[in-house]
């Protein structure tokens, strides 16, 4: 029998049909909407008259552009309450769960939606974000979409695509202490580019990715979009099974078992090809951390800004770019270059676990004067066990803003930004120009690097920060 | 969506790789859900800190102003799938760009609004390359989806690939939504096997 991917098994089994024009219709299980495009797909399908397939398998999350600050409400951004009130109409009318503001499971869609079990392991997933394949760190097959295309999920159940190639980045070896699965993807999108992963879906294998956690799995499947990537995944295991059972949305009873004996299936065959492979130690492994304004432009703690003439010709050009934005030359250290501001938060890094290893390293010390620090928890479930466990506290004590879930500065659409010219240590995506507010510069890390900078003031090495005082 | 057959139009060079959507259509922070995208498309770099138009930007420039083709570098559109990178260019009268790659998503965006993607090869794309900056806006290219040609000054027609598929759905406007719709049977008895073999997959329920 031929060979197959777990990827071919996935994209097989939810393929409904082939359009005239070649395309896959592919069935889409869990569609999950935020505020900033639902309203146009809404008015687009009553525009012609369509209803909603499957408002049962849909769900709704306000995230982009909702406020972070305490007893925010649909105007506390002024310019997100158009969107909020728009997505809760067609909701109502369309009969949409909608997690709402001030719902106690409000979140990032990419945080709340495996957290409530409503994504699967084999399941496909959509969402009109591109950071959709954050849950591929449970198995499930996610891609993220335009508006037209959420317009087309919402009026049909499928998405018509042309089948992507298969790749496997390999990570070997085992993560040092200190080390998370955050720096290990910014070390990949690094070596490959940000278009390395384009046409591709991805399975990340190998040892370190065994051990990682869901919630590491999660942030390395959510970074595959920083390189291109069509989607990104992690084939489930006994790990998975556990993080998921009794989650509210997840199959109950003998239903459960009979699914927990479908995804024990859910392997790549082990000779099957993949059109693209890639490795990675990971046991020498340093923090990783972005000097520039894209993705790949990554150096480890420990490094400098890189010489143009050091890298590929293809890059050079965005180098001398990036160099002028963020105020650096080539040769400077990356460690003790001084900062005005640290975010920890995003569907990239806002889980629990990642809010516990930043509290470690700030327990009993303080931000560092002039800096402004922010935690932002990726849902309000994830901001109540934290502050059960007394992480809003540590961080509080230590000068930081502890705020109400959402997406807050990854892009700042809710009106979190920095002023021009800070320099930014950030747990998010993205360090584009101007994305964190005009004229920001931000370097993307760990919330572990995060924690040990805004103490620092300074970038710093989590590893060596000097012992605190609790 | 509308149909793309031929355009014929000045061609702006924006010579970059991986420009993307934050750079092409940056969220601004307006408060309705009528967006200008026409003010939205590459606003941070049309303009100054003083909210003047900052001149060196090429679709700033007299010659460039009307532009309706846009060539650029490899990997273009990359970043979020916010669809407003795409119709931020048609609210400017850019209909066509050239780039010697695309990002996913943003390919498909622009497939879903009549906005023709054409990737060259690149001894062809450097050719039009040249050829864009030698006429400077001062002669228009013609780029015919039909016959899969640009034609313009400074050199003979240059032929493009794109999928036949895709040709056709831009060429005849296809409403997209309804192709797949003429599926609806099939996706019905898909549900119908789901429920069967996995039917967890057919169901969302809260347990609670």
């Amino acid at each position: 029998m031929m060979q197959q991917t777990l990827f071919d098994k996935i994209w097989d089994f939810h393929c409904v049909a082939r359009r005239a024009d070649g395309r896959d219709l592919i069935y889409i299980d869990r569609h999950v909407l935020h505020e900033l495009h639902a309203h146009h797909a809404f008015a687009r399908l009553q525009k012609q008259g369509r209803p909603v397939r499957r408002a049962d398998l849909t769900f709704a999350v306000q995230d982009h552009t909702v406020a972070t600050k305490p007893g925010r409400d649909d105007n506390t951004n002024p310019s997100g309450s158009a969107f909020i009130k728009a997505m809760r109409e067609g909701c109502r009318t369309n009969h949409i769960r909608l997690f709402d503001v001030d719902d106690p499971e409000q979140g990032i869609s990419h945080v709340v939606a495996p957290e409530l079990g409503i994504v699967l392991p084999g399941a496909t997933h959509a969402v009109p974000d591109s950071h959709a394949s954050t849950v591929g760190g449970v198995g499930a097959l996610a891609f993220g979409c335009g508006t037209s295309e959420l317009a087309h999920i919402l009026a049909s159940q499928v998405m018509a695509l042309k089948r992507p190639k298969n790749m496997r980045v390999q990570l070997d070896g085992r993560l040092a202490v200190g080390v998370s699965a955050k720096d290990a993807a910014l070390r990949i999108i690094a070596e490959i580019g940000v278009a390395g992963a384009r046409g591709h879906v991805v399975e990340y294998a190998g040892a370190a990715v065994r051990a990682m956690p869901i919630e590491q799995r999660m942030t390395l499947c959510n970074l595959n979009i920083e390189m291109g990537g069509r989607s990104g995944f992690v084939a489930p295991d006994d790990g998975t099974f556990e993080w998921l059972a009794r989650r509210p949305f997840v199959p109950q009873g003998a239903e459960w078992d009979r699914a927990l004996r479908y995804w024990r299936t859910l392997t790549s065959d082990e000779n099957a090809g993949f059109d693209r492979e890639v490795r990675l130690d990971c046991t020498t492994l340093e923090p990783q951390i972005t000097w520039g304004t894209d993705p790949s432009q990554v150096v480890g703690i420990s490094g400098s800004v890189p010489d143009p003439a050091a890298l590929e010709p293809g890059r050079r050009a965005a180098a001398a770019s990036a160099f002028g934005y963020m105020d650096l030359a080539p040769g400077t250290p990356l460690l003790g270059l001084p900062i005005d501001r640290v975010f920890i938060g995003s569907c990239t890094n806002s889980r629990l676990p990642d809010l516990q290893v930043a509290a470690d390293i700030v327990r009993g010390r303080h931000v560092a004067e002039g800096v402004i620090a922010m935690v932002v928890p990726g849902s309000s479930s994830v901001k109540r066990e934290a502050e059960a466990v007394g992480l809003d506290r540590v961080f509080r004590a230590a000068g930081f803003f502890w705020g109400e879930s959402g997406c807050s500065m990854c892009a700042g659409g809710n009106g979190d930004r920095g002023q021009p010219g800070e320099r930014c240590v950030s747990t998010t995506n993205r360090n584009f120009e101007n994305r964190q507010g005009p004229k920001v510069r931000t370097h993307l890390a760990s919330p572990a690097t995060a924690a040990a900078s805004a103490i620092a003031g300074r970038i710093a090495d989590a590893r060596h920060l000097a012992p605190g005082t609790a | 969506m509308q149909p793309f057959i031929r355009h014929t139009g000045i061609a702006a060079p924006l010579i970059k790789d991986d420009i993307n959507t934050d750079q092409i259509a940056p969220i601004l922070h307006s408060r309705g859900l009528k967006e200008d995208y026409r003010a939205m498309l590459f606003h941070r770099a049309r303009r100054r800190e003083d909210g003047s138009e900052n001149p060196d930007f090429v679709l700033n420039m007299p010659q460039f102003r009307n532009a309706g083709i846009l060539v650029t570098g490899e990997n273009f559109g990359a970043g979020s799938s916010r669809e407003s990178a795409v119709w931020s260019m048609l609210a400017n009268g850019i209909r066509v760009i050239v780039a010697k790659s695309f990002a996913d998503i943003y390919r498909e965006n622009c497939l879903q609004n009549g906005l023709l993607p054409v990737v060259l090869g690149s001894v062809t794309g450097e050719q039009f390359v040249a050829r864009v900056v030698a006429a400077d806006g001062q002669a228009s290219f013609t780029v015919d989806l039909v016959t899969q040609r640009i034609s313009g000054p400074g050199g003979p027609d240059l032929a493009f690939e794109i999928p036949a598929a895709d040709r056709t759905r831009l060429i005849e406007g296809l409403d997209d939504i309804g192709l797949t719709l003429k599926h609806v049977d099939e996706i019905a008895s898909w549900e119908a096997r789901a429920q069967t073999v996995q039917p967890w997959l057919q169901s969302a329920r809260d347990s609670r």
